[in-house]
Formats: C-alpha cells, sequence, structure tokens
C-alpha cells in the first residue's frame, strides 16, 4: 500500500529517525523491527481509510507536534504525588510513569504480592510477550509506540492472587510548547483465579500540546477477574490514541470503564478476544464533550468459543461543537455458540452543532447466540424535563438531573468506592450539578 | 382561587380551547367531563404550562397572580399540582431524590428553609400511608417499570408531598381496577380540605362515586356546554356523551 500523502510519509520518517533504536542488544529488537516495516508499508491513517474516516489524528499530530522525541523527565514530582487528591484518596498501589517511564522510586509497591517490572528487567519469555497481544499490524499507531517505546511496565498478578487495593497506574505528563509525543507502553498479566482493580489516569502539569500515544496488552488467564477503570481528563490541547488488546481465557471477567471528559482529539481503540467458554467481557464508557473535542472510540469484542457473553454499553453527551464517533464491531465466529453479546450506544446532542456518528457492526457465523444492539441519538428528553419541571424543579436542575441520571448508569459501573467518588463529582460538576 | 376567562389555547396552530370559563374556590371540586378529544387534557397541561401549547387568547389568574406568565416550575411552586395523565419514567433518577429536590426547591421559594435528610424522610413516612404506597417502589428510579396503578398512586403521593393549593387530576382514573382506584380518591379525599382545590378531568363518572364534585362541567370542543352538580355525571353516564352532543346540535337546528 502507498502512503496517501507526502505529509504522512514524512512522519514516519520523523519517527523514525529520531528514535527507531534497533541495536542488537535491544532484547526488542525484532518487534521493532516488524513494527518499523509495518509501519512503512501502511503510512499512519488519513480520512479515506474506512477505521478512521472521522479522525483525523495523523493530521493533527502532524500540524501540532514539531517534536518527535520524548520529553525530559519531571522534577520534583514525590511532592505533586504527595499533593494530589485523586492518588491519596484512592489509597492504592501507585505505579508512576516520569513522562512515560516508570519510576519505581515514587511508586508505593513495597508491600505488594504482584511484581511490577520495567521492560528492561524482563527475562527474555517475558520480554517476548510484549506485542503478542496487542499486534504491530492491528494499527498504525500501535506500529508506532512499538517502535518508540523506550521502556515499559509489566506487572504480574500471580495465580490466586486477590489484590484487594486498586492498581492506580499514574502518567505524569509535562511537555514543552514544542508539542512533544509521549508513548506509554503497558502489559498486565492476570494468573489463573487472580482478582484485581486496575485505575489508569494521566495528569498534565501543563497545558502544552501532547500527543500520548499508549499501548495497554492484558493476558487474563482462567477465571481471572479484572476490574479496569481509565479517566481521560486532560486538557484542551491533548492529542491521544490509546490501543487496549485483551486475550481472555476460561471462566474469566474483564470489565472496561473507560471516561473520556476533554481532550482536543482523542482515539481509543479496545479489542477484547475471548478465547474461550463462559467468559465475561464487558465495555462501559462515558464520553461528555464540549467545545471542539472530538472523541472516537472503537470497540471489537471477537468471540470464538461458545458459552461467553459480552456486554457493552457506550453513553455520549455532547454539546458545542464537539463530535463523538462510536464504531462496536461483534464477532461471533461459527464455533461460538450459545453466545450472549449485546451492545447499546446513547447519546444526548445539547447543541445543533455538535455531532455524533455511531456504527454498530455485527458478524455472527453461529446461529444459536443471542445478540442484540441498539444506538440512540437524541435531545434531552423533554417530557421528562417538562415532569420534573411540574413538581417544582427549575429547568437547569430539572436538565442537570436528567444528564446525570442518564450519566450515571455508565458510573455504575465502576465498584471501587472512592474513585466512583470522585468521577461522581466531576461528572455533575460537568453536568451543571444541583442539589 | 382560579379563574379562568375566556381562554383560548392551540396545538401547532389548530385551536383546541375555544374560550373556556371557569371560577373555582377553596375547598371546591370541580368534575370536568367529555368525551375523547374534547379538550379536557388540553385545559390541564395548559393550567399547568406545557409550553407546546399557546394560549392565543383570554385569561387565567390563580390567587390574584397571572400565571400564564409563570414557568412550569413557577406555577407548582406558586401551588398548582397536575397528575399526570401518563407520568413519565424517568431511569436513574431515584424517587427519593427527585421528591427531596422538588420539595426543597418549592420551600425555598416560599422562603422556607429546606428539609434536612432526616426531616424529609420522616415527611415521606407519614406521607406514604396516605396512599398505601410501598417504599421499595421509591427506592428505585421514578416510575421506572411501575405498573400503571403505581404510578398513579405516585402522582398522589407526590401531590401528598408538595401540599398544592389547586390539583389537578387528567384523567387520573383510567386504567386503573377499582381497588387501585378506592386508594387513589381515599388519598385524594385525605388530601382535601378547605383551603385547596381540586379539578378532577376523568372520562368516567366511576370516579366520582369516590371523590365527590361540588360541581360537574361538560367540555365538548374545547366550550364548557354544560355545568350542574353530580348529578350531571350520573345522566351523563346513563345517557352517555352523545345526549349531548344531540342536545347542542338540536339547539342549533
Amino acid at each position: 500500500m502507498t502512503l496517501s500523502t507526502k505529509k504522512d510519509h514524512k512522519l514516519v520518517e520523523l519517527f523514525l529517525s529520531k528514535q527507531a533504536d534497533l541495536n542488537d542488544s535491544n532484547p526488542f529488537k525484532d518487534l521493532k523491527t516488524v513494527a518499523k516495516s509495518s509501519l512503512n508499508d501502511t503510512g499512519f491513517p488519513t480520512l479515506k481509510e474506512e477505521e478512521y474516516k472521522y479522525t483525523n489524528i495523523t493530521k493533527r499530530v502532524i500540524d501540532k507536534v514539531e517534536n518527535y522525541s520524548s520529553p525530559q523527565s519531571i522534577d520534583n514530582l514525590a511532592e505533586i504525588i504527595k499533593n494530589n487528591q485523586l492518588i491519596n484518596s484512592l489509597d492504592g498501589y501507585t505505579l508512576v510513569r516520569n513522562n512515560g517511564l516508570f519510576d519505581p522510586e515514587l511508586s508505593n509497591i513495597k508491600d505488594a504480592a504482584f511484581s511490577v517490572k520495567p521492560f528492561s528487567e524482563l527475562d527474555k519469555s517475558q520480554a517476548s510477550e510484549i506485542g503478542s497481544i496487542e499486534t504491530v499490524d492491528k494499527d498504525a499507531f500501535t506500529a508506532l509506540n512499538s517502535i518508540c517505546f523506550e521502556s515499559g511496565i509489566r506487572v504480574d498478578i500471580p495465580e490466586g492472587l486477590i489484590i484487594e487495593q486498586p492498581i492506580v497506574l499514574v502518567d505524569f505528563v509535562n511537555t514543552d510548547a514544542t508539542g512533544q509525543c509521549v508513548q506509554p507502553r503497558t502489559f498486565y498479566h492476570a494468573g489463573k483465579n487472580s482478582q484485581a482493580t486496575v485505575i489508569e489516569i494521566t495528569v498534565y502539569l501543563n497545558e502544552s500540546t501532547v500527543f500520548l500515544n499508549e499501548v495497554a496488552e492484558w493476558n487474563v488467564e482462567d477465571n481471572a477477574h479484572i476490574r479496569h477503570y481509565k479517566l481521560q481528563d486532560g486538557h484542551k490541547s491533548e492529542l491521544g490514541v490509546s490501543n487496549t488488546g485483551t486475550e481472555i481465557a476460561r471462566d474469566a471477567t474483564f470489565t472496561s470503564v473507560l471516561l473520556s471528559l476533554s481532550g482536543e482529539m482523542l482515539r481509543n481503540n479496545l479489542s477484547l478476544n475471548i478465547n474461550a467458554s463462559n467468559c465475561v467481557g464487558n465495555m462501559y464508557g462515558l464520553y461528555l464533550l464540549n467545545g471542539k473535542t472530538h472523541v472516537d472510540n472503537h470497540t471489537n469484542v471477537d468471540h470464538k468459543m461458545p458459552h461467553s457473553e459480552s456486554n457493552e454499553l457506550y453513553k455520549g453527551i455532547l454539546t458545542d461543537q464537539s463530535r463523538g464517533v462510536f464504531n462496536g464491531k461483534i464477532f461471533v465466529r461459527q464455533d461460538a455458540q450459545k453466545t450472549n453479546a449485546f451492545q447499546q450506544n446513547n447519546n444526548i446532542l445539547l447543541s445543533e452543532d455538535a455531532i455524533l456518528n455511531t456504527k454498530p457492526q455485527l458478524e455472527i457465523w453461529a446461529d444459536d447466540v443471542k445478540c442484540s444492539h441498539g444506538c440512540t441519538t437524541g435531545q434531552l428528553d423533554e417530557e421528562a424535563l417538562f415532569y420534573l419541571r411540574a413538581r417544582g424543579i427549575g429547568k437547569k436542575s430539572a436538565k442537570s438531573l436528567l444528564l446525570y441520571a442518564f450519566a450515571g448508569e455508565v458510573l455504575n459501573h465502576i465498584t471501587n468506592e472512592s474513585f466512583k467518588n470522585y468521577c461522581e463529582k466531576i461528572v455533575h460538576e460537568r453536568l451543571g450539578g444541583s442539589n | 382561587m382560579l379563574s379562568i376567562k375566556n381562554l383560548h389555547a392551540a396545538i401547532e396552530g389548530s385551536p383546541i380551547l375555544n374560550g373556556i370559563n371557569l371560577e373555582i374556590k377553596p375547598g371546591e371540586v370541580h368534575a370536568i367531563m367529555g368525551p375523547n378529544g374534547s379538550g379536557k387534557s388540553t385545559l390541564a397541561s395548559v393550567l399547568a404550562g406545557r409550553e407546546e401549547y399557546e394560549v392565543t387568547e383570554g385569561s387565567v389568574t390563580f390567587k390574584g397572580k397571572d400565571i400564564l406568565e409563570l414557568s412550569p416550575e413557577d406555577r407548582a411552586r406558586e401551588g398548582v399540582f397536575l397528575a399526570f395523565q401518563y407520568p413519565v419514567e424517568i431511569p436513574g433518577v431515584s424517587s427519593t431524590n427527585f421528591l427531596r429536590t422538588a420539595v426543597n426547591q418549592v420551600r425555598e421559594y416560599r422562603g422556607e428553609s429546606p428539609l434536612d435528610a432526616v426531616k424529609f424522610l420522616s415527611l415521606m413516612k407519614e406521607k406514604m400511608k396516605l396512599v398505601e404506597i410501598d417504599q421499595k417502589l421509591l427506592s428505585r428510579a421514578l416510575n421506572e417499570g411501575f405498573s400503571g396503578g403505581e404510578k398513579k398512586k405516585n402522582e398522589i403521593f407526590q401531590m401528598a408531598m408538595l401540599e398544592p393549593s389547586l390539583s389537578i387530576l387528567d384523567e387520573t382514573d383510567s386504567g386503573l381496577d377499582i381497588d387501585a382506584l378506592k386508594v387513589v380518591a381515599n388519598g385524594v379525599n385525605q388530601l382535601k380540605s378547605k383551603d385547596n382545590a381540586t379539578i378532577v378531568v376523568t372520562h368516567y363518572q366511576r370516579l366520582l362515586d369516590y371523590i365527590v364534585p361540588d360541581y360537574v362541567h361538560v367540555l365538548y370542543k374545547g366550550k364548557i356546554v354544560k355545568s350542574g352538580t353530580k348529578e350531571l355525571a350520573l345522566e351523563l353516564e346513563a345517557k352517555g356523551y352523545d345526549w349531548i352532543k344531540d342536545e347542542l346540535s338540536g339547539a342549533t337546528v
């Protein structure tokens, strides 16, 4: 495939010339070589590509990013962590990344029964799993991350371990005015019968243009139960691509809750591979968009074996000139009889200029399955609004009550109380909080 | 208390109410009856402030105030209550949170201090008995998955909580079995006082066996064409609405 524009090609070159470390000593040399060749073949996506037809993140990166190398590490992070209310309130095992690089000193994992290692400390077999789930051919930005990551974090939750406190992965980002890139990489391995909650947040120390290109991989083994919450509440100059790949083994559950509250343009790709029976894959998302924020959620669940289920609910509230995109793919392979797969995408548009593009995509080869999908895009329910007002509730609080109720259906899937309270509070404020 | 003079209203340009006149004093119960499409529910909606309806002529004063100028919430705060014909299901909004917001916003408007959680809950408990509503219903989202009867009970419960001076029951009886109807009527009767008034909009005389009206008005083609006492309702029940239609068309021949 030829590159669609000259600029695309230029972008590939710029990234490669600055960052590709392909020395023999690099344990990820093979991965990086394959990624480089893949990206050279495909280039970056333009609007001509079906998967990116609404989201020209490539152009934004070309226009806004001038410095393709990683920013320097942040000083005084200890003080910043100490004063971060959210981190304090979560009271979990904190994994700190400083502009993309793991900082074990500042992380709070001393008494942890699970292991957290930077990629440089992995043995050969552990290192070989990096890139095996979120493969470089899946997305150009995964390939880019694979070429550029300098290090990464591998989290191993041993067999049978049930972790009560959440694992909180915090990315601290501080870039200069040239528009820099941060490319974090994470690999999680949840052993058999393990259970954990992982919360991922990004803290920006300034509002300079930044391109955050994240890749996370999850290997969820038999009967492991994982809850994964991710909060995107950055700033108006944030460009972001997040690729998350998940392999789910038998009897295991993986639940993802993603809240996208701000940014200039964010693209989230989430894929669940349901490889066995009796698995549950849950994907929940809430996006509250204002200004010119553009958020694109692409999800993909692949049912390969019988008797598993997936549940998906993404909800959006859009105002001003914001834009939302939802694309939900569900594959049910021929062997995956008795699959239950449900998908919903509901949106409220509060302004005439907000745009939403939604597309369910179901491909079902098995004949004994229950699958449903539905999407709605509308305004606030006028009848409900009148009902509340007729009881003496002012228009503004009535609106806020209805919007919060709409959003609450997603927030209710967060089971960690502290994180839920925090998210409820910020969502409440965003929706014009009443009472 | 309520004075409606020559009220005309239209929806999307088509006239529905064509000159309604009605005077209601504290302590009175007025029944408004009439065939389908006569404008009964429109009258209820216009009084509560539903914005789709355009008042083209006439006036409505409530306790001396022109309520047509007020927003729906301010009418409610002034003491007008509409029990909906079709109460709306609102997923995600808990009945308790909704009511507390409503009660406290009404209190604020009236210059009263808000009720704290304890006082609010004890008020709720007291009023729940009136309409025999199950506490479990109130811990759920507002009207969500409620049966028809439960929704109507919930309307009367909200009325009890908000203590309006004018209650408009819009076909509160429709779709109820006799047991639910009795419970609803009993609630309404207990809330009646010499200071508040009730408008009962209904298609059937049956409700009026339980909520006994002081006056009965027949609405037809957007006008009150006949007024009388509760005996008029019995006559309508026996003869049907065609009797009124015939009488009216006879009069014009």
